[in-house]
């Protein structure tokens, strides 16, 4: 459990890393695959086997796509590729330092002790009854907030 | 396991996104670190689910999962509209209403 972690954490730091540092945007993406598909390891052993599956349909499988799909329709006419960095770099790795450093910190600090083992082997029916029943209204909401999504992105990249 | 590994590793995570949000000038790219951030949040989620020993934390990651996609949708939407009208995806660039 402890080496699988340390090898999956390394994994999706590098390519996080990656997906921030690189100057080629297809790179890019192709890192964001690699992130995104080393979480579903990491919440499958927090005993999350459906956010873990759900993860790699909705990201891996659509967003990633749909990621380079913009790409594909946003290349820059001449064929040199720009910079994708502005000139806030150094203000920009201060402030996630500084981030990172009160994060850990106030987490350190808070849950120091705290041990996470997660004893049942699936709980897939409490998170759908959970869904349905305490949070019901919420799960409409956000089905509604798909489809006004769907009709805006329509809407905006229409041509006419 | 300590809860505090996953909370780190999702920190990083997250300062990498937040990284990435304030370097970056490509609107794809900005997006992707947005996609880091929220992944980064989901994780925290799940990781306090699974140490409390609720289901919710899974709801609200299945949430986040839901609302990302349609963060995505929208956003890669506008960038395509900006790139039509201007033939640039630069974000430094889109500055008319800086005062």
């Amino acid at each position: 459990m402890e080496a699988a972690f340390t090898i999956l954490s390394l994994l999706v730091i590098v390519a996080a890393w990656r997906v921030v540092t690189t100057q080629n945007v297809v790179r890019a993406a192709l890192a964001l695959v690699v992130v995104l598909a080393g979480m579903a390891p990491l919440f499958i052993m927090l005993a999350a086997e459906f956010v873990a599956v759900i993860q790699v349909l909705v990201y891996v499988g659509a967003v990633v796509v749909l990621f380079l799909f913009g790409i594909m329709l946003t290349r820059s006419p001449t064929d040199v590729p720009e910079d994708p960095d502005n000139r806030r770099r150094w203000p920009g790795l201060i402030v996630a330092v500084g981030l990172f450093g009160a994060l850990w910190f106030s987490l350190t600090d808070a849950f120091g002790n705290t041990s996470v083992d997660p004893k049942r082997v699936s709980d897939t029916a409490d998170v759908g009854s959970n869904l349905l029943r305490e949070n019901v209204i919420a799960f409409e909401a956000v089905s509604v907030l798909l489809l006004a999504a769907l009709i805006g992105a329509i809407v905006l990249a229409r041509q006419d | 396991m300590l809860l505090v590994q996953y909370l780190g590793l999702a920190a990083v995570l997250f300062c990498l996104g937040v990284y990435g949000v304030i370097a970056r000038k490509n609107g794809v790219m900005i997006l992707m670190s947005v996609e880091l951030l929220l992944n980064a949040v989901n994780l925290n989620l799940i990781a306090f689910g699974a140490a409390y020993d609720t289901a919710v934390g899974q709801v609200f990651a299945l949430f986040v999962i839901a609302i990302a996609a349609v963060e995505v949708g929208v956003g890669l939407a506008i960038v395509l509209l900006i790139y039509r009208n201007r033939s640039t995806v630069d974000f430094d660039q889109i500055d008319e209403l800086r005062g």
